[in-house]
Protein backbone atom coordinates (compact mmCIF):
# COMPACT_ATOMS: atom_id res chain seq x y z
CA UNK A 1 0.00 0.00 0.00
CA UNK A 2 1.21 3.28 -0.72
CA UNK A 3 1.83 6.36 1.59
CA UNK A 4 -0.90 8.55 2.04
CA UNK A 5 -0.86 11.84 0.19
CA UNK A 6 -3.75 13.67 0.71
CA UNK A 7 -3.13 15.98 -2.07
CA UNK A 8 -4.32 13.99 -4.29
CA UNK A 9 -7.35 15.56 -3.39
CA UNK A 10 -6.33 18.36 -4.86
CA UNK A 11 -5.36 17.12 -7.93
CA UNK A 12 -6.53 16.87 -11.30
CA UNK A 13 -7.78 13.96 -12.44
CA UNK A 14 -6.38 13.53 -15.99
CA UNK A 15 -3.21 15.96 -16.10
CA UNK A 16 -2.27 15.29 -12.44
CA UNK A 17 -1.56 18.98 -11.99
CA UNK A 18 -2.63 20.37 -8.30
CA UNK A 19 -5.44 22.75 -8.79
CA UNK A 20 -5.24 26.54 -7.14
CA UNK A 21 -8.34 25.60 -4.86
CA UNK A 22 -9.04 21.71 -4.18
CA UNK A 23 -12.60 22.48 -4.71
CA UNK A 24 -14.45 23.70 -7.66
CA UNK A 25 -11.42 25.51 -9.23
CA UNK A 26 -12.51 26.53 -12.81
CA UNK A 27 -10.71 24.55 -15.60
CA UNK A 28 -9.74 21.50 -13.14
CA UNK A 29 -11.32 18.47 -11.94
CA UNK A 30 -9.94 17.36 -8.97
CA UNK A 31 -10.55 14.19 -7.20
CA UNK A 32 -12.54 16.18 -4.48
CA UNK A 33 -14.95 17.91 -7.57
CA UNK A 34 -15.34 14.09 -8.76
CA UNK A 35 -16.07 12.81 -5.25
CA UNK A 36 -18.65 15.48 -4.32
CA UNK A 37 -19.75 15.56 -7.75
CA UNK A 38 -20.54 11.54 -7.11
CA UNK A 39 -21.87 12.01 -3.85
CA UNK A 40 -24.41 14.35 -5.51
CA UNK A 41 -25.29 11.63 -7.66
CA UNK A 42 -25.50 9.10 -5.11
CA UNK A 43 -28.29 11.29 -3.21
CA UNK A 44 -30.12 12.15 -6.09
CA UNK A 45 -30.61 8.62 -7.32
CA UNK A 46 -31.66 7.63 -3.36
CA UNK A 47 -33.91 10.91 -2.54
CA UNK A 48 -35.90 10.23 -5.58
CA UNK A 49 -35.82 6.68 -5.62
CA UNK A 50 -36.81 6.39 -1.99
CA UNK A 51 -39.84 8.66 -3.44
CA UNK A 52 -40.92 6.68 -6.44
CA UNK A 53 -40.67 3.77 -3.50
CA UNK A 54 -42.76 5.72 -1.41
CA UNK A 55 -45.35 6.39 -3.79
CA UNK A 56 -46.16 3.67 -5.63
CA UNK A 57 -45.30 1.33 -2.47
CA UNK A 58 -47.64 2.87 -0.39
CA UNK A 59 -49.69 2.57 -3.19
CA UNK A 60 -49.53 -1.42 -3.89
CA UNK A 61 -49.35 -1.87 -0.07
CA UNK A 62 -52.76 0.00 -0.08
CA UNK A 63 -54.44 -2.60 -3.12
CA UNK A 64 -52.99 -5.76 -1.46
CA UNK A 65 -55.46 -4.94 1.40
CA UNK A 66 -58.83 -3.94 -0.86
CA UNK A 67 -61.97 -6.88 -0.97
CA UNK A 68 -61.25 -6.65 -4.59
CA UNK A 69 -59.89 -9.78 -5.69
CA UNK A 70 -58.44 -8.48 -8.49
CA UNK A 71 -56.64 -5.40 -7.27
CA UNK A 72 -55.21 -7.46 -4.25
CA UNK A 73 -53.94 -9.77 -6.63
CA UNK A 74 -52.37 -7.38 -8.69
CA UNK A 75 -50.81 -5.82 -6.04
CA UNK A 76 -49.79 -9.25 -4.62
CA UNK A 77 -47.84 -10.27 -8.29
CA UNK A 78 -45.82 -6.82 -8.24
CA UNK A 79 -44.67 -7.74 -5.02
CA UNK A 80 -43.72 -10.83 -6.26
CA UNK A 81 -42.09 -9.79 -9.37
CA UNK A 82 -39.84 -6.31 -8.08
CA UNK A 83 -38.76 -8.82 -4.66
CA UNK A 84 -37.24 -11.83 -6.28
CA UNK A 85 -35.16 -10.30 -9.43
CA UNK A 86 -32.14 -9.12 -7.88
CA UNK A 87 -31.29 -5.53 -8.53
CA UNK A 88 -28.87 -5.83 -11.01
CA UNK A 89 -30.76 -7.37 -13.09
CA UNK A 90 -33.49 -5.28 -13.22
CA UNK A 91 -31.53 -2.47 -13.51
CA UNK A 92 -29.70 -3.86 -16.73
CA UNK A 93 -33.53 -4.63 -17.67
CA UNK A 94 -34.17 -0.92 -17.19
CA UNK A 95 -31.36 0.37 -19.19
CA UNK A 96 -30.18 -2.32 -21.98
CA UNK A 97 -34.12 -3.86 -22.51
CA UNK A 98 -36.87 -1.31 -21.86
CA UNK A 99 -35.72 1.48 -23.98
CA UNK A 100 -35.32 -0.51 -26.66
CA UNK A 101 -38.51 -2.62 -26.98
CA UNK A 102 -40.84 0.74 -26.01
CA UNK A 103 -39.24 3.64 -27.64
CA UNK A 104 -41.93 5.75 -25.46
CA UNK A 105 -39.27 4.78 -22.52
CA UNK A 106 -36.27 5.67 -23.98
CA UNK A 107 -35.36 7.93 -21.13
CA UNK A 108 -32.12 9.49 -19.40
CA UNK A 109 -29.98 7.11 -17.65
CA UNK A 110 -30.34 8.91 -14.99
CA UNK A 111 -34.49 8.27 -15.17
CA UNK A 112 -33.98 4.97 -16.08
CA UNK A 113 -31.42 4.20 -12.49
CA UNK A 114 -34.42 5.86 -10.98
CA UNK A 115 -37.24 3.78 -11.47
CA UNK A 116 -35.48 1.17 -11.74
CA UNK A 117 -34.22 1.71 -7.57
CA UNK A 118 -37.49 2.73 -6.99
CA UNK A 119 -39.44 -0.24 -8.02
CA UNK A 120 -37.28 -2.16 -6.96
CA UNK A 121 -37.67 -0.85 -3.03
CA UNK A 122 -41.57 -0.17 -4.05
CA UNK A 123 -42.21 -4.10 -3.46
CA UNK A 124 -40.46 -4.38 0.05
CA UNK A 125 -42.41 -1.08 1.27
CA UNK A 126 -45.74 -2.07 -0.18
CA UNK A 127 -44.95 -5.17 2.19
CA UNK A 128 -44.43 -2.99 4.98
CA UNK A 129 -47.37 -0.50 4.57
CA UNK A 130 -49.46 -3.74 3.92
CA UNK A 131 -48.21 -5.05 7.58
CA UNK A 132 -49.37 -1.74 8.84
CA UNK A 133 -52.62 -1.94 7.20
CA UNK A 134 -53.47 -5.65 8.63
CA UNK A 135 -52.26 -5.00 12.17
CA UNK A 136 -55.02 -2.72 12.62
CA UNK A 137 -58.00 -4.86 14.43
CA UNK A 138 -60.82 -5.53 11.91
CA UNK A 139 -63.24 -3.19 13.58
CA UNK A 140 -62.02 -0.04 12.70
CA UNK A 141 -62.62 -1.25 9.18
CA UNK A 142 -65.98 -1.88 10.18
CA UNK A 143 -66.25 1.02 11.87
CA UNK A 144 -65.70 3.24 9.46
CA UNK A 145 -67.85 1.56 7.12
CA UNK A 146 -70.79 1.70 9.31
CA UNK A 147 -70.70 5.09 9.99
CA UNK A 148 -71.35 5.61 5.88
CA UNK A 149 -67.85 6.49 4.66
CA UNK A 150 -66.90 4.65 1.31
CA UNK A 151 -64.27 2.59 1.12
CA UNK A 152 -61.75 5.30 -0.20
CA UNK A 153 -62.97 7.36 3.00
CA UNK A 154 -62.33 5.01 5.06
CA UNK A 155 -59.30 4.80 3.99
CA UNK A 156 -58.04 8.10 3.79
CA UNK A 157 -59.87 8.86 7.48
CA UNK A 158 -59.59 5.61 9.60
CA UNK A 159 -57.33 3.32 8.31
CA UNK A 160 -54.24 4.87 6.65
CA UNK A 161 -53.31 7.85 9.32
CA UNK A 162 -52.89 4.88 11.76
CA UNK A 163 -51.51 2.59 9.19
CA UNK A 164 -48.50 5.41 8.29
CA UNK A 165 -47.74 6.29 11.74
CA UNK A 166 -47.10 2.19 12.32
CA UNK A 167 -44.82 1.43 9.73
CA UNK A 168 -42.74 4.13 9.93
CA UNK A 169 -39.94 2.43 11.64
CA UNK A 170 -39.57 -0.20 9.11
CA UNK A 171 -39.57 2.44 6.70
CA UNK A 172 -36.53 4.16 7.93
CA UNK A 173 -34.07 0.75 7.77
CA UNK A 174 -35.91 0.97 3.91
CA UNK A 175 -34.21 4.17 3.48
CA UNK A 176 -30.76 3.70 4.37
CA UNK A 177 -30.97 0.74 2.48
CA UNK A 178 -32.11 2.39 -0.85
CA UNK A 179 -28.28 4.72 0.31
CA UNK A 180 -26.86 1.25 0.10
CA UNK A 181 -28.74 -0.24 -3.03
CA UNK A 182 -27.49 3.01 -4.85
CA UNK A 183 -24.13 2.07 -5.29
CA UNK A 184 -25.16 -0.40 -7.34
CA UNK A 185 -25.93 2.21 -10.37
CA UNK A 186 -22.55 2.16 -11.20
CA UNK A 187 -22.97 -0.88 -13.47
CA UNK A 188 -24.80 0.97 -15.82
CA UNK A 189 -21.84 3.69 -15.76
CA UNK A 190 -23.97 6.75 -13.39
CA UNK A 191 -21.16 8.41 -12.23
CA UNK A 192 -21.90 8.20 -8.16
CA UNK A 193 -19.92 7.43 -5.56
CA UNK A 194 -18.87 3.97 -6.17
CA UNK A 195 -18.30 5.22 -10.00
CA UNK A 196 -16.26 7.30 -8.62
CA UNK A 197 -14.03 4.69 -6.12
CA UNK A 198 -14.05 2.32 -9.20
CA UNK A 199 -12.07 4.74 -11.53
CA UNK A 200 -9.98 6.72 -9.09
CA UNK A 201 -8.77 3.81 -7.33
CA UNK A 202 -6.90 3.04 -10.62
CA UNK A 203 -4.51 5.54 -10.65
CA UNK A 204 -4.06 5.55 -7.25
CA UNK A 205 -3.61 4.12 -3.94
CA UNK A 206 -7.41 2.29 -3.52
CA UNK A 207 -7.61 2.92 0.87
CA UNK A 208 -7.19 6.63 0.61
CA UNK A 209 -9.76 6.55 -2.29
CA UNK A 210 -12.18 4.01 -0.60
CA UNK A 211 -12.06 5.47 2.78
CA UNK A 212 -13.46 8.48 2.41
CA UNK A 213 -16.50 7.38 -0.30
CA UNK A 214 -17.19 4.60 2.45
CA UNK A 215 -17.61 7.36 5.11
CA UNK A 216 -19.52 9.26 3.27
CA UNK A 217 -21.74 6.00 2.24
CA UNK A 218 -21.76 5.78 6.11
CA UNK A 219 -22.79 9.26 6.87
CA UNK A 220 -25.34 9.50 3.67
CA UNK A 221 -27.36 6.82 5.10
CA UNK A 222 -26.91 7.68 8.60
CA UNK A 223 -27.98 11.06 8.25
CA UNK A 224 -31.29 9.78 6.06
CA UNK A 225 -31.71 8.09 9.15
CA UNK A 226 -31.77 10.70 12.00
CA UNK A 227 -34.07 12.07 9.43
CA UNK A 228 -36.53 9.50 9.26
CA UNK A 229 -36.57 9.41 13.43
CA UNK A 230 -37.19 13.09 13.63
CA UNK A 231 -40.21 12.34 11.37
CA UNK A 232 -41.09 9.29 13.56
CA UNK A 233 -40.94 11.37 16.69
CA UNK A 234 -42.92 14.16 14.89
CA UNK A 235 -46.26 12.05 13.95
CA UNK A 236 -46.23 9.49 16.49
CA UNK A 237 -49.21 8.37 17.77
CA UNK A 238 -49.41 8.73 21.59
CA UNK A 239 -50.10 6.04 23.82
CA UNK A 240 -49.11 3.60 21.20
CA UNK A 241 -45.37 2.14 20.07
CA UNK A 242 -43.77 3.25 22.39
CA UNK A 243 -45.04 6.72 22.40
CA UNK A 244 -44.61 8.79 25.50
CA UNK B 1 -39.15 -1.37 -31.52
CA UNK B 2 -36.86 -4.18 -32.02
CA UNK B 3 -37.43 -7.53 -32.29
CA UNK B 4 -36.96 -10.65 -29.89
CA UNK B 5 -35.54 -13.51 -30.64
CA UNK B 6 -34.50 -16.11 -28.15
CA UNK B 7 -34.10 -19.12 -30.57
CA UNK B 8 -29.93 -19.16 -30.05
CA UNK B 9 -30.18 -20.11 -26.14
CA UNK B 10 -30.59 -23.50 -26.86
CA UNK B 11 -29.31 -25.98 -24.40
CA UNK B 12 -25.95 -26.41 -25.71
CA UNK B 13 -25.54 -22.49 -25.21
CA UNK B 14 -26.84 -22.44 -22.12
CA UNK B 15 -24.88 -25.39 -20.54
CA UNK B 16 -21.83 -24.01 -22.03
CA UNK B 17 -22.47 -20.37 -20.75
CA UNK B 18 -25.08 -20.34 -18.07
CA UNK B 19 -24.08 -23.76 -16.23
CA UNK B 20 -20.78 -22.90 -14.88
CA UNK B 21 -22.61 -19.39 -13.25
CA UNK B 22 -25.54 -21.57 -12.23
CA UNK B 23 -23.30 -23.85 -10.36
CA UNK B 24 -20.91 -20.49 -8.90
CA UNK B 25 -23.67 -18.97 -7.62
CA UNK B 26 -25.13 -21.63 -5.76
CA UNK B 27 -22.09 -22.91 -4.42
CA UNK B 28 -21.57 -19.18 -3.44
CA UNK B 29 -24.85 -19.17 -1.54
CA UNK B 30 -24.15 -22.18 0.58
CA UNK B 31 -20.87 -21.65 1.53
CA UNK B 32 -21.53 -18.04 2.29
CA UNK B 33 -24.88 -19.33 4.32
CA UNK B 34 -22.63 -21.84 6.34
CA UNK B 35 -20.40 -19.95 7.02
CA UNK B 36 -22.62 -16.67 8.05
CA UNK B 37 -25.00 -18.67 10.33
CA UNK B 38 -22.04 -20.80 12.20
CA UNK B 39 -20.26 -16.94 12.43
CA UNK B 40 -23.49 -14.46 12.72
CA UNK B 41 -24.06 -17.51 16.02
CA UNK B 42 -20.50 -16.42 17.13
CA UNK B 43 -21.03 -13.06 16.65
CA UNK B 44 -24.80 -13.19 18.41
CA UNK B 45 -22.87 -14.98 21.65
CA UNK B 46 -20.81 -12.36 22.26
CA UNK B 47 -23.26 -9.60 21.84
CA UNK B 48 -25.12 -11.68 24.26
CA UNK B 49 -22.38 -12.31 26.87
CA UNK B 50 -22.80 -9.58 28.77
CA UNK B 51 -18.68 -9.23 28.65
CA UNK B 52 -18.03 -5.63 27.28
CA UNK B 53 -14.51 -6.83 25.69
CA UNK B 54 -16.80 -9.22 23.79
CA UNK B 55 -19.39 -7.09 23.34
CA UNK B 56 -18.25 -4.42 21.70
CA UNK B 57 -16.10 -5.80 18.97
CA UNK B 58 -19.00 -8.04 17.98
CA UNK B 59 -21.36 -4.93 18.03
CA UNK B 60 -18.58 -2.60 16.08
CA UNK B 61 -18.39 -5.62 13.41
CA UNK B 62 -21.41 -6.01 12.83
CA UNK B 63 -22.63 -2.37 12.82
CA UNK B 64 -19.97 -0.62 10.22
CA UNK B 65 -20.35 -4.04 7.85
CA UNK B 66 -24.35 -3.56 7.75
CA UNK B 67 -24.31 0.55 7.19
CA UNK B 68 -21.96 0.18 3.90
CA UNK B 69 -22.89 -1.16 0.83
CA UNK B 70 -22.41 -4.40 -0.15
CA UNK B 71 -20.56 -3.26 -3.74
CA UNK B 72 -18.43 -1.05 -1.62
CA UNK B 73 -17.56 -4.33 0.52
CA UNK B 74 -17.07 -6.76 -2.21
CA UNK B 75 -14.33 -4.04 -3.79
CA UNK B 76 -13.10 -3.37 -0.42
CA UNK B 77 -12.11 -7.32 0.20
CA UNK B 78 -11.50 -7.66 -3.74
CA UNK B 79 -8.22 -4.97 -3.19
CA UNK B 80 -7.72 -5.96 0.60
CA UNK B 81 -7.37 -9.62 0.82
CA UNK B 82 -4.09 -10.06 -1.81
CA UNK B 83 -2.45 -7.89 0.56
CA UNK B 84 -2.92 -10.45 3.11
CA UNK B 85 -3.24 -13.41 1.62
CA UNK B 86 -1.94 -12.86 -2.08
CA UNK B 87 -3.81 -13.22 -4.67
CA UNK B 88 -6.74 -15.47 -4.70
CA UNK B 89 -8.76 -14.91 -7.90
CA UNK B 90 -12.54 -13.04 -8.30
CA UNK B 91 -14.31 -16.21 -7.26
CA UNK B 92 -12.48 -17.11 -3.57
CA UNK B 93 -12.39 -13.60 -2.77
CA UNK B 94 -16.24 -13.85 -3.55
CA UNK B 95 -17.00 -16.60 -1.37
CA UNK B 96 -14.71 -14.90 1.81
CA UNK B 97 -16.95 -11.88 1.42
CA UNK B 98 -20.47 -13.13 1.34
CA UNK B 99 -18.96 -15.46 4.52
CA UNK B 100 -18.19 -12.45 6.30
CA UNK B 101 -21.07 -9.97 5.20
CA UNK B 102 -23.53 -11.90 5.75
CA UNK B 103 -22.41 -13.17 8.75
CA UNK B 104 -23.54 -9.55 10.23
CA UNK B 105 -27.44 -9.85 9.00
CA UNK B 106 -27.40 -13.85 10.22
CA UNK B 107 -25.99 -12.63 13.91
CA UNK B 108 -29.11 -10.40 13.93
CA UNK B 109 -31.13 -12.64 12.96
CA UNK B 110 -29.36 -15.08 15.53
CA UNK B 111 -29.47 -12.85 18.37
CA UNK B 112 -33.16 -12.22 17.83
CA UNK B 113 -33.63 -16.09 18.11
CA UNK B 114 -31.74 -16.35 21.02
CA UNK B 115 -33.77 -14.17 22.85
CA UNK B 116 -37.09 -15.45 21.89
CA UNK B 117 -36.42 -18.19 23.45
CA UNK B 118 -37.56 -17.90 27.53
CA UNK B 119 -35.42 -17.06 30.53
CA UNK B 120 -36.52 -19.92 32.22
CA UNK B 121 -34.99 -22.43 29.57
CA UNK B 122 -31.39 -20.85 30.50
CA UNK B 123 -32.55 -21.14 34.36
CA UNK B 124 -33.45 -24.80 34.17
CA UNK B 125 -30.57 -25.44 32.00
CA UNK B 126 -28.49 -23.93 35.05
CA UNK B 127 -30.35 -26.11 37.66
CA UNK B 128 -29.89 -29.35 36.36
CA UNK B 129 -26.40 -28.35 36.48
CA UNK B 130 -25.36 -27.91 32.76
CA UNK B 131 -22.45 -25.36 32.25
CA UNK B 132 -23.11 -22.34 29.72
CA UNK B 133 -21.77 -24.61 27.30
CA UNK B 134 -23.85 -26.94 27.50
CA UNK B 135 -27.05 -25.09 28.15
CA UNK B 136 -26.30 -22.58 24.81
CA UNK B 137 -25.80 -25.73 22.95
CA UNK B 138 -27.93 -28.61 24.19
CA UNK B 139 -31.16 -26.10 25.50
CA UNK B 140 -31.18 -22.42 23.75
CA UNK B 141 -29.23 -22.74 20.90
CA UNK B 142 -31.31 -25.54 18.78
CA UNK B 143 -34.77 -23.52 19.92
CA UNK B 144 -33.65 -20.43 18.88
CA UNK B 145 -32.59 -21.95 15.10
CA UNK B 146 -36.05 -23.32 14.71
CA UNK B 147 -37.64 -20.35 15.59
CA UNK B 148 -35.74 -18.67 13.07
CA UNK B 149 -35.21 -21.66 10.73
CA UNK B 150 -37.97 -19.37 8.28
CA UNK B 151 -35.92 -15.98 8.47
CA UNK B 152 -32.89 -17.63 8.02
CA UNK B 153 -34.19 -19.11 5.20
CA UNK B 154 -35.31 -15.71 3.90
CA UNK B 155 -32.23 -13.88 4.06
CA UNK B 156 -30.29 -16.96 2.17
CA UNK B 157 -32.77 -15.95 -0.43
CA UNK B 158 -31.39 -12.29 -0.42
CA UNK B 159 -27.99 -13.56 -0.27
CA UNK B 160 -28.90 -15.65 -3.46
CA UNK B 161 -29.95 -12.35 -5.16
CA UNK B 162 -27.07 -10.76 -3.62
CA UNK B 163 -24.80 -13.04 -5.12
CA UNK B 164 -25.34 -11.05 -8.33
CA UNK B 165 -23.34 -8.37 -6.80
CA UNK B 166 -20.25 -10.33 -7.76
CA UNK B 167 -20.26 -8.52 -11.07
CA UNK B 168 -18.15 -5.25 -9.84
CA UNK B 169 -15.59 -7.81 -9.38
CA UNK B 170 -15.97 -9.68 -12.92
CA UNK B 171 -16.76 -13.32 -10.89
CA UNK B 172 -17.80 -15.63 -13.39
CA UNK B 173 -21.87 -16.20 -11.60
CA UNK B 174 -24.74 -16.96 -13.01
CA UNK B 175 -25.84 -13.04 -14.58
CA UNK B 176 -21.90 -13.10 -15.94
CA UNK B 177 -23.16 -16.37 -17.90
CA UNK B 178 -26.21 -14.88 -19.46
CA UNK B 179 -23.97 -11.45 -19.82
CA UNK B 180 -21.69 -13.74 -21.90
CA UNK B 181 -24.11 -15.82 -24.12
CA UNK B 182 -25.78 -12.64 -24.79
CA UNK B 183 -22.40 -10.85 -25.93
CA UNK B 184 -21.54 -13.93 -27.72
CA UNK B 185 -24.62 -14.06 -29.95
CA UNK B 186 -25.08 -10.41 -29.83
CA UNK B 187 -28.01 -10.97 -28.09
CA UNK B 188 -27.91 -9.21 -24.80
CA UNK B 189 -31.73 -7.99 -24.47
CA UNK B 190 -32.63 -11.70 -24.50
CA UNK B 191 -30.04 -13.01 -22.17
CA UNK B 192 -31.02 -10.09 -19.95
CA UNK B 193 -34.71 -11.04 -19.52
CA UNK B 194 -34.01 -14.89 -19.65
CA UNK B 195 -31.83 -14.12 -16.82
CA UNK B 196 -34.73 -12.16 -15.13
CA UNK B 197 -36.68 -15.06 -15.55
CA UNK B 198 -34.69 -17.88 -13.78
CA UNK B 199 -33.66 -15.53 -10.59
CA UNK B 200 -37.23 -15.07 -10.37
CA UNK B 201 -38.31 -18.98 -10.98
CA UNK B 202 -35.48 -19.66 -8.53
CA UNK B 203 -36.58 -17.28 -6.09
CA UNK B 204 -40.14 -17.46 -5.94
CA UNK B 205 -40.16 -20.82 -5.83
CA UNK B 206 -37.95 -20.87 -2.72
CA UNK B 207 -40.01 -18.42 -0.64
CA UNK B 208 -42.73 -19.80 -1.48
CA UNK B 209 -41.11 -23.54 0.48
CA UNK B 210 -40.54 -20.89 3.10
CA UNK B 211 -43.83 -19.96 3.69
CA UNK B 212 -45.03 -23.46 3.69
CA UNK B 213 -42.33 -24.05 6.00
CA UNK B 214 -43.32 -21.44 8.20
CA UNK B 215 -46.89 -22.36 8.57
CA UNK B 216 -45.59 -25.93 9.53
CA UNK B 217 -43.56 -24.74 12.12
CA UNK B 218 -46.30 -22.47 13.39
CA UNK B 219 -48.25 -25.50 14.30
CA UNK B 220 -45.88 -27.41 16.20
CA UNK B 221 -45.24 -24.19 18.42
Amino acid sequence: MASWDWQLYCTDMVTEEVAPKCFGAPGYETYLDAMIHGWGWTMFVSVLGLLVALVAGSLIGILRTVPNRKLAMFGEAWTELFRNIPLIVQLFIWYHVIPRLFPILDLPPSVLVVIAIGLFTSARISEQVKAGILTLPKGQRYAGQALGLTLPQTYRHVLLPMAFRIVIPPLTSESMNIVKNSAVAFAVSIPDLAQFALQASEQSSFVQIFLPVTLLYFISAYAINRLAKVIEWYVRVPGILGAK
Amino acid sequence: MTQLDFSFLTWEVLSSFVAKGLWFSIQLTFSAMIGGIVLGTILALMRLSGKWWLERPAAIYVDTLRSIPLVMVILWFFLLIPYIAGPLGAEKTALITFTLFEATYYSEIMRAGIQSVPKGQVFAGYALGMNYKQTMGLVVLPQAFRNMLPVLLTQTIVLFQDTSLVYAIGAYDLLKGFEVAGKNFNRPMETYLVAAVVYFVICFSLSMLVRRLQKKIAIIR
